[in-house]
């Protein structure tokens, strides 16, 4: 980690950035946050660590504005959002100095309390470029052990790889931490009844609070203005509302990222509700992929994606669903 | 006793309108009957049919939404019903992952000279959502009630 905050010291210094976009110490040992150091004192609030999970390549958006460049880092699956975001004219590549950054599989406070470990104080062993095989997590109410591949998030079981799409330079080694199938639980859905699909997101969805933290850390998400945010009502009353939007938000939600999304993982590791956000997102990408041919959104910044193409002789929604 | 109160399926029909409208059209002047079910809302092309119009049908109480349109590279504006299709056949596919039965929803392409088709298509379709009955999947996908 000082390598990181070391290598930004002297970019501020000799001014190749302005600022540096980064993550400091949230006010929990397992919540780092994203946040933006404006000068080399700043910097010692910086963390990087096993709990950076956060995607900073939507911040990219807002630092496009400012003045100079912003050193930004990304680990491997933050640069397909970043290529995304470029493809689709919301941020400047000029206006980015990228680190890739090593990663070694992100883990996080939720995985930790999922595994019944409460009141958690600290953790050792979530360095990010020296992962330990098991963490040490000092609670409240004892010392007590996990296995670090327990902690993991979910997208990190299906990681893209240990390759950073785009970057200046790489600090860190990186690992595939990829150990399943990432259409698995898709598959078993397609494969159950009507009946049991809608009671199996019946259970899931309606837990939704709609606390728009899924839209909000989207990279995919960035439309200046969004079916989602009203003038007849603000967010406190969201989950209460009836409007035609809100009550179909998954479909459209999912909908309107098709194609787009690169399968970052932001979106569930941030609802505060667990609603596996992702099966969505990954029933278009298997459905684009068998249709239309594998596609991996963010994979450069110059392809044209699935829903802004066509050919002639693409397959009819009614064979589409005839298949298997 | 109760009287069986038969069931009258609510269906949606976009259709364009330098086709598929047209075909509707003929099926009326030719005499061709089709269910008064099917409730026909006129779009300038099947392109104009944003994913959202098809879910705010279901929505509203449809029972089943059809899409109709010129037949691919009849187009009026060259290429709207293919961009048209990826997106319908997408959306489709995944109303159906979330249970509400693939018949509920169908593409048809329909040419200014098929009134017999129209009314075939709009026949069978209407036949296929009085066997699914009522749809109550759709009304908040919340699941709230
Ligand atoms: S983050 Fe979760 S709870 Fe919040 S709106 Fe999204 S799905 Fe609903
Ligand atoms: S929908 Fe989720 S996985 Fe896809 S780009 Fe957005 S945050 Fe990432
Ligand atoms: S005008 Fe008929 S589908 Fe485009």
């Amino acid at each position: 980690m000082q390598e990181l905050v070391n290598r930004a010291k002297a970019l501020l210094a000799d001014g190749t950035v302005q600022r540096v976009l980064g993550w400091k110490m949230g006010d929990l040992a397992y919540n780092p946050e994203p946040a933006f150091f404006e000068n080399e004192e700043a910097l010692s609030d910086f963390v990087y660590n096993s709990f950076c999970g956060a995607n900073l390549s939507k911040y990219m958006i807002e630092a496009s504005k400012k003045e100079g460049k912003t050193l930004v880092f990304l680990k491997p699956c933050d640069t397909y959002s970043f290529n995304q975001l470029l493809k689709e004219h919301r941020i400047l590549r000029e206006k980015a100095y990228i680190i890739g950054v090593g990663c070694t599989g992100k883990i996080s406070g939720e995985r930790i309390k999922e595994a019944g470990i409460r009141g958690i104080i600290a953790v050792e062993g979530a360095d990010a470029f020296a992962p330990a095989e098991t963490l040490q997590v000092k609670t409240l109410y004892g010392d007590r052990e996990i296995a670090y591949k327990d902690a993991m998030l979910e997208r990190c079981h299906v990681c893209k790889g240990k390759e950073h799409k785009i970057y200046d330079e790489i600090i860190g080694e990186s690992r595939d931490t990829a150990d399943s199938d990432r259409m698995e639980k898709v598959r078993e859905i397609e494969a159950m009844s009507p009946e049991e699909k809608f009671a199996f997101f019946q259970n899931e969805l309606s837990r939704c609070i709609r606390c728009n933290a899924c839209r909000n850390v989207c990279p995919a998400c960035s439309c200046r203005k969004c079916v989602f945010d009203s003038t007849k009502f603000d967010s406190a009353q969201k989950a209460n509302v009836d409007s035609f939007e809100e009550k179909m938000f998954h479909v459209i939600r999912a909908f309107h990222v098709a194609g787009r999304c690169t399968d970052c993982g932001e979106c569930s590791r941030v609802c505060p509700q667990n609603i596996p956000l992702h099966l969505f997102n990954r029933k278009l990408i298997s459905d684009i992929n068998e249709f239309y041919g594998e596609y991996q959104a963010g994979e450069d910044d110059t392809t044209v994606g699935p829903l802004t193409a066509f050919t002639t002789d693409d397959i009819e929604p009614s064979d589409a669903r005839e298949r298997g | 006793m109760s009287v069986a109160t038969e069931f009258k399926p609510k269906i949606v029909a976009f259709c364009c309108n330098w086709c598929s409208y047209a075909g509707a059209d003929l099926a009326g002047s030719s005499r061709l009957a089709y269910p008064a079910d099917v409730k026909i809302i006129r779009v300038p092309c099947s392109c104009r049919v944003n994913p959202m119009f098809i879910l705010r049908a279901f929505e509203k109480g449809a029972d089943g939404v059809i899409l109709c349109g010129c037949h691919p590279g009849d187009c009026h504006y060259s290429t709207g019903n293919f961009y048209a299709r990826r997106r319908m056949t997408l959306l489709f596919s995944l109303l159906d992952y979330l249970g509400v039965e693939e018949g509920r929803t169908r593409v048809e392409w329909v040419s200014a000279a098929e009134g017999v088709k129209f009314s075939q298509t709009m026949n069978e379709f209407v036949e296929k959502i009085r066997s699914l009955g009522e749809n109550v999947r759709l009304g908040d996908l919340r699941c709230k009630n």
